[in-house]
């Protein structure tokens, strides 16, 4: 029935429309289909601001991630109030409640309660200096205290005092980071391999997909740990970072390689190419001029639904404690402070990385798939 | 003629498993140095010294000495022998340790197949025959966030809730009284009193999947020719919508198998470690990491070996579903 | 063909169907009205998007969703007394069921995906007859046997247990027929059941359904866009357009005369194929030869296995020779799978022939190295037959256009610019278009801007795959005038491929008539067609349909069996 829908009528279009549709290049178009998925945009939004995050987490952090403190054991997470009630009535001002910490004299345990006063905070306040990518001091942080010596955990404190928001900005670098770099492997591998294999076919075709099914045949997970396991302890952070980041590498490129192929070989005998060869285009014009820019959409689509792939892979590993290691901070490190059930029972904010993970690779996921129905805006 | 593509299978599953043994033997030999490097740093932090004469004697009768190929060989040769060879670790046949932990991983596995079709079919057809409904929607949130929250997460969540609502630790396979106790019924039973929490943890990414997939496959034949052929015939809704679209529908869905098995028996490694579960997890993972390597190896191996069989699964079931793969 | 006069067995009155859209209610049928009668095919006619289809499925009361009908009456008379007004039957409910596949049958355009691929012919036809007759299993297999027989498939005991994949596609809708007609329908409602079928498969299935009226006694909708086969089978004709019924009259009739201009129109496309083209140029029969291929092979190997060793060879291509002169046009006619486009290709080297020599102005096109070959595709170009798939959507007109005269460094510049604009004004297209990209162009004007892209190098010789096939009727005609016109203009020799007769007679001087491979016969247009001397080439022209409703059943159809 898909040509009645197209021979429909079309509602009364405005000649400035049609023009602009007559004169839309294929980025346009997709960009058109795209923004009709709502649940694709927000996942765009939402990937958006954590890449801000991870850009400028020194900025969003309030604290020194690695600073201890020991009369902050546990802290829970104070909710900040906008509304400020005060003799002098009504005043829009950030604050939170001030916690007491008491130690129960019999058991030792420790517990926080409201001492009822009030820790004020500024937006765009100063904070602790930090060198911003190492590369200029500066204190400007989004939510500092107004008074220097006050504290606010957003997120708790874990068992070192550790203020827990801070952490999972920091975190969040490493985190969103991993996917993208570990994509950019899998992409240099995948294009190149499933590119050779669809453009070339025959008996290179053949070995390659060989070598693409016995990569996906090998249980990834066992194969991460024994890979990850063979990281000598003590390797700087830069080291295991890229390492972590080829080990996790290692299923993206097979999926992408085959979809590459898959592409190369239904497009090599597409009129169109068969035209430009005709044309007395040469080999390189035609892949890069003809094929790739058919192929970019489809690619950056897939790209997309493999980062969370990868950043679930890292937090495994770094869960496991054969990632990342402590003092680097990632999502899966943090969650490995929630490993035991004792520390989770009595701090259940130590999920709240967790829940990062949960809503980016929720939002990759969203984000793919709005690409991947808008990527080929001509309907093929 | 089905026989014979079966047999044909079998044999091209050997130069599989070939390459799988010459990668497991590569991967834990990959780590630097060797079991007794790992052990007399063990010893070193009690403070015990081994003398190097000592040292040179232990490597000799592990056959740590020897090249690489020539180690490579004998383990390939012992294990044609149905001999994975000693633990150093545990000072035992590796085979004693493996086959039970197997066993389990193997039963969780498939039990988790079972629940994850057992779900992801129902759902998945409902989803796509009545698609944009409250239902699909509903569904359809479910498997998203079931895709994104990692196994090891609801596993932790799962055990929360279990500590803090209920006070039971939930973990593990077996109650106390149970665990080094011979099978017997009441093991059995007791063992699916512990099943249910790993299963519904490992089966909900997977289950997540197949709901997708089956959806997606299901929109498309539902929009195919045939099932207007059907439905010109006089057949009633539902009877049209089980036997064309849906039968044909479920192909892919079958075959999926291949890769969620793997998944599942992957995935199951860490939610064990979680889970506190006997399986082949923790007990790989340990060998790994104090490199002891014909434990690891082996699991690493019989672990490859149950993915290369599901797919082995897989394609069988597909070529018997589907008269259109041709088979020779 | 016998009519009865009395009550009609099925009559749509005044049908309203419309679809629900975000942006409100979308009718497709305005008011549809016509009538079928026992014993008579209605043809209903009518160009993509005319609400064939849907007429058809709302008389099962199966408009897909979100389509709904609403408002008018189809009245179902089985027997005479009898009444019932399907639209007001519950779609799920058992009592239109029963009219499906019971009373009235059904049969769609693509005989593939109309079968289930994983069920058995067999088991499809068996579960319509137990649906509505009550019998055994085996004796429904038997009553499926007998309609396989009776629709003339061989070997239907063993047919009953094959997959449709195993079937040619002339097979396959042989057994949806019999599907469609094993409880012996009332009326047959046909969706364009042979528009996927070659010419000579088509002749058959008509002829099959022809037969399987006069002896079922039962009324026909058949829906159709070609005008050929209205006047070949049909006794009536409703012609259809943009949802409306324009005319209505009995096939005489309305081929003496026609009311609407849309029906005009749409017979006026066909007529003027009818003949060759007034304005075609006779090339100089003294002209010396541009091309002469000699015993072209091309054998294409499935390869399998790790190995790549060679499984099975298809001779697509086995043992072709012709000559074509300076500024003629040579016709290559055949039906699917006959090799012609794989002829053209091997021609353009896009296909490298296994054996055989291809002789351009002297020079041995098979064995042009690579440079060479960049100087011969300069002078041999090619259209294609999909004006949608050949043009990348990626690019705009100017850049499509441009490509070749930029990578044989041809023009650069501003020049490139005024170079495009005029090819385009002789395409018949405004230059001012250059800058759009090919989705905001008809399929019309899709090969017009493909027809600039192939004369831009100024050739000499133009491969034309097809380049009709994907158009409307209406349209063909001047996209073969624009290329006859070139042609005088460009001093260009054609090789002309299509599956199509009348274009063939429409556009070539000589035609070759190519069947598995081979070249059965080639001569001078006029002469093939008035008269033909390989039984192959016979059997295709008698199985053309005539747009002429006097001259039916005054011509032999031949069949055509190759003594393998």
């Amino acid at each position: 029935m898909s040509e009645l829908a197209a021979n429909a009528p079309l509602p009364a279009q405005s000649d400035k429309k049609a023009d602009e549709f007559a004169y839309a290049s294929q980025w346009q178009l997709t960009w058109w289909a795209f923004k009709k998925h709502r649940l694709a945009m927000i996942g765009l939004w939402v990937i958006g601001l954590m890449y801000l995050i991870a850009i400028f987490s020194e900025f969003f952090a309030p604290d020194d991630p690695f600073k201890q403190n020991r009369r902050a054991v546990f802290h829970p997470p104070q909710m900040i109030h906008l509304i400020d009630r005060t003799d002098d009535g009504l005043r829009i001002r950030p604050y939170v409640w001030e916690m007491k910490r008491e130690r129960d004299p019999e058991t030792l345990a420790v517990s926080y309660s409201p001492s009822g006063d009030k820790v004020y905070l500024r937006l765009f306040g100063r904070g602790e200096s930090y060198k911003f990518w190492g590369l200029w001091e500066t204190d400007l942080r989004l939510l500092a205290t107004v008074k220097p010596r006050d504290k606010f955990f957003i997120f708790g404190a874990d068992r070192l005092g550790r203020d827990m928001f801070s952490r999972v900005m920091y975190g969040t670098r490493i985190s969103m980071s991993i996917g993208l770099v570990g994509v950019a492997i899998s992409l240099i591998l995948g294009i190149t391999l499933g590119g050779i294999s669809g453009y070339y076919g025959g008996r290179v075709d053949v070995v390659i997909q060989r070598l693409i099914e016995f990569v996906l045949s090998l249980p990834t997970i066992p194969i991460w740990l024994a890979l990850a396991a063979s990281l000598p302890p003590g390797w700087p952070i830069v080291l295991q970072y890229f390492v972590i980041t080829l080990i996790v590498s290692l299923i993206g490129w097979t999926e992408l390689g085959r979809v590459v192929r898959g592409r190369f070989l239904a497009m090599k005998n597409d009129d169109f190419v068969v035209a430009a060869r005709l044309d007395g285009a040469s080999e390189p014009r035609i892949i890069f001029r003809h094929m790739l820019p058919s192929l970019t959409s489809h690619i950056i689509a897939s790209l997309t639904l493999a980062i969370p792939l990868m950043i679930l892979a890292e937090t495994a590993l770094s869960f496991l404690g054969l990632g990342l290691q402590p003092p680097a901070i990632s999502w899966g490190v943090l969650l490995k402070e929630a490993q035991n059930i004792r520390s989770i029972s009595q701090a259940p904010w130590l999920f709240i990385p967790g829940g990062f993970v949960v809503v980016a690779v929720l939002a990759f996921n969203f984000l793919g798939d709005g690409m991947r129905d808008a990527a080929d805006p001509y309907g093929q | 003629m089905i026989w014979r593509y079966i047999v044909k299978r079998i044999i091209w599953m050997v130069p599989f498993l070939f390459a799988v043994s010459v990668v497991a033997f590569l991967l834990i030999q990959a780590p630097p140095g060797d079991y007794l490097t790992t052990y007399i740093a063990k010893l070193g932090e009690s403070n015990e010294v081994l003398d190097q004469a000592t040292i040179d004697n232990l490597r000799r009768r592990f056959g740590l000495d020897q090249p690489l190929y020539v180690q490579y060989l004998k383990w390939v040769a012992n294990l044609l022998q149905g001999d994975f060879g000693m633990s150093f670790e545990w000072r035992q046949p590796v085979s004693d340790l493996v086959w039970e932990r197997m066993g389990l991983t193997f039963m969780l596995s498939f039990a988790t197949l079972l629940f994850t079709w057992a779900v992801a079919f129902p759902i998945g057809v409902y989803s796509a025959v009545k698609k944009y409904s409250i239902g699909d929607y509903v569904a359809t949130t479910i498997g998203f966030i079931g895709l994104a929250t990692p196994n090891f997460l609801l596993a932790l969540i799962l055990m929360y809730i279990g500590v803090v609502y209920f006070g039971t630790d939930v973990g593990g396979l077996f109650s106390n009284e149970y665990k080094n106790a011979p099978w017997s019924m009441g093991k059995v039973i007791d063992l699916l009193k512990h099943l249910w929490l790993p299963v519904v943890v490992l089966g909900t990414s997977a289950t997540a999947s197949l709901i997708r997939i089956m959806r997606a496959n299901l929109l498309d034949e539902l929009s195919k020719p045939y099932v207007d052929t059907a439905r010109a015939k006089g057949l009633s809704e539902f009877w049209l919508i089980m036997k064309y679209p849906v039968r044909v529908a479920l192909n892919p869905f079958i075959s999926t198998i291949g890769w969620v098995l793997p998944n599942l028996v992957s995935g199951a490694v860490i939610t064990a470690i979680v889970l506190s579960l006997p399986t082949a997890g923790p007990l790989m993972l340990q060998a790994l990491l104090s490199q002891d390597m014909f434990l690891a190896g082996a699991f690493v191996l019989l672990l490859s070996s149950l993915t290369v069989i599901g797919m082995l699964i897989s394609d069988i079931l597909l070529v018997l579903l589907d008269p259109r793969v041709k088979y020779e | 063909m016998a009519s009865d006069v009395d009550a009609p067995i099925l009559s749509v009155e005044d049908l309203t169907v419309g679809f629900g859209m975000r942006q409100g209610m979308l009718e497709v049928l305005h008011g549809v009205s016509f009538e079928l009668r026992r014993g008579q095919t209605t043809a209903i006619v009518g160009e993509s998007g005319s609400g064939k289809s849907v007429t058809a499925r709302a008389i099962l009361n199966m408009v897909p969703r979100p389509g709904v009908i609403l408002g008018g009456r189809i009245l179902f008379r089985p027997e005479a007394g009898q009444e019932a007004d399907l639209t007001a039957l519950d779609p799920r409910g058992p009592a239109i069921r029963e009219i499906r596949g019971g009373r009235i049958g059904m049969i769609f355009q693509e005989p593939m995906s109309s079968l289930s691929p994983v069920h058995t012919i067999g088991n499809q036809i068996i579960e319509a007859i137990r649906l509505h007759r009550d019998v055994s299993k085996k004796q429904a297999r038997s009553i499926a046997r007998e309609m396989l027989e009776q629709v003339e498939i061989p070997k239907a005991e063993r047919a009953l247990d094959q997959y449709s994949f195993e079937f040619s596609g002339g097979m396959r809708q042989r057994a949806m027929i019999a599907m469609a007609l094993s409880c012996h329908p009332d009326v047959l409602i046909a969706d364009e059941p042979t528009t996927a079928l070659d010419v000579t498969t088509q002749a058959e299935i008509l002829d099959l359904m022809a037969r399987l009226q006069t002896e079922l006694r039962m009324a026909i909708m058949f829906i159709t866009h070609d005008m050929g086969v209205v006047a070949e089978i049909s006794d009536d004709v409703v012609v259809m357009e943009q949802g409306h019924v324009v005319e209505h009259n009995d096939t005489h009739g309305l081929f003496a005369y026609q009311a609407h201009p849309y029906t005009r129109k749409l017979l006026g496309a066909v007529k003027r194929l009818d003949e060759p083209a007034t304005e075609k140029v006779r090339h100089q029969h003294d002209a010396d030869d541009i091309l002469r291929v000699e015993d072209l092979r091309l054998h294409f190997h499935t390869r399998k296995g790790f190995l790549q060793r060679t499984t099975d060879t298809t001779k697509a291509v086995d043992g072709v020779s012709f000559t074509l002169k300076r500024g003629e046009s040579l016709g290559i006619v055949g039906e699917s799978g006959s090799g012609k486009t794989t002829v053209g290709r091997c021609i353009a080297r896009v296909y490298e022939p296994s054996d055989g020599a291809i002789d351009y102005d002297g020079v041995d096109l098979v064995n042009a190295d690579g440079s060479q070959l960049r100087g011969y595709r300069q002078q041999i170009r090619m259209i294609f037959q999909d004006p949608f798939a050949s043009l990348n959507p990626r690019m705009t007109v100017k850049q499509i256009i441009a490509e070749p005269l930029v990578v044989n460094g041809v023009a650069g510049g501003s020049e490139l610019e005024d170079r495009v604009a005029s090819l385009l004004r002789q395409v018949g297209l405004d230059p001012l278009m250059m800058e759009r990209y090919p989705h905001a162009f008809s399929g019309g004007q899709r090969q017009r801007i493909v027809v600039a892209r192939a004369i831009a190098l100024k050739p000499k010789l133009v491969i034309a795959d097809e380049p009709t096939s994907a158009l409307d009727v209406s349209i063909r005609t001047q996209v073969l005038d624009l290329l006859l016109r070139l042609q005088a203009e460009l001093d260009l020799s054609f090789i002309f491929i299509s599956h199509d007769m009348a274009v063939i007679r429409y556009f070539c001087d000589r035609v070759a008539v190519m069947y598995r491979g081979r070249i059965v016969e080639v001569g001078e247009t006029e002469q093939i067609i008035t008269d033909p001397q390989h039984p192959y080439t016979q059997a295709l022209l008698s199985s053309v349909p005539i747009s002429d409703p006097s001259q039916r059943g005054t011509r032999q159809r031949h069949r055509y069996q190759e003594n393998a």
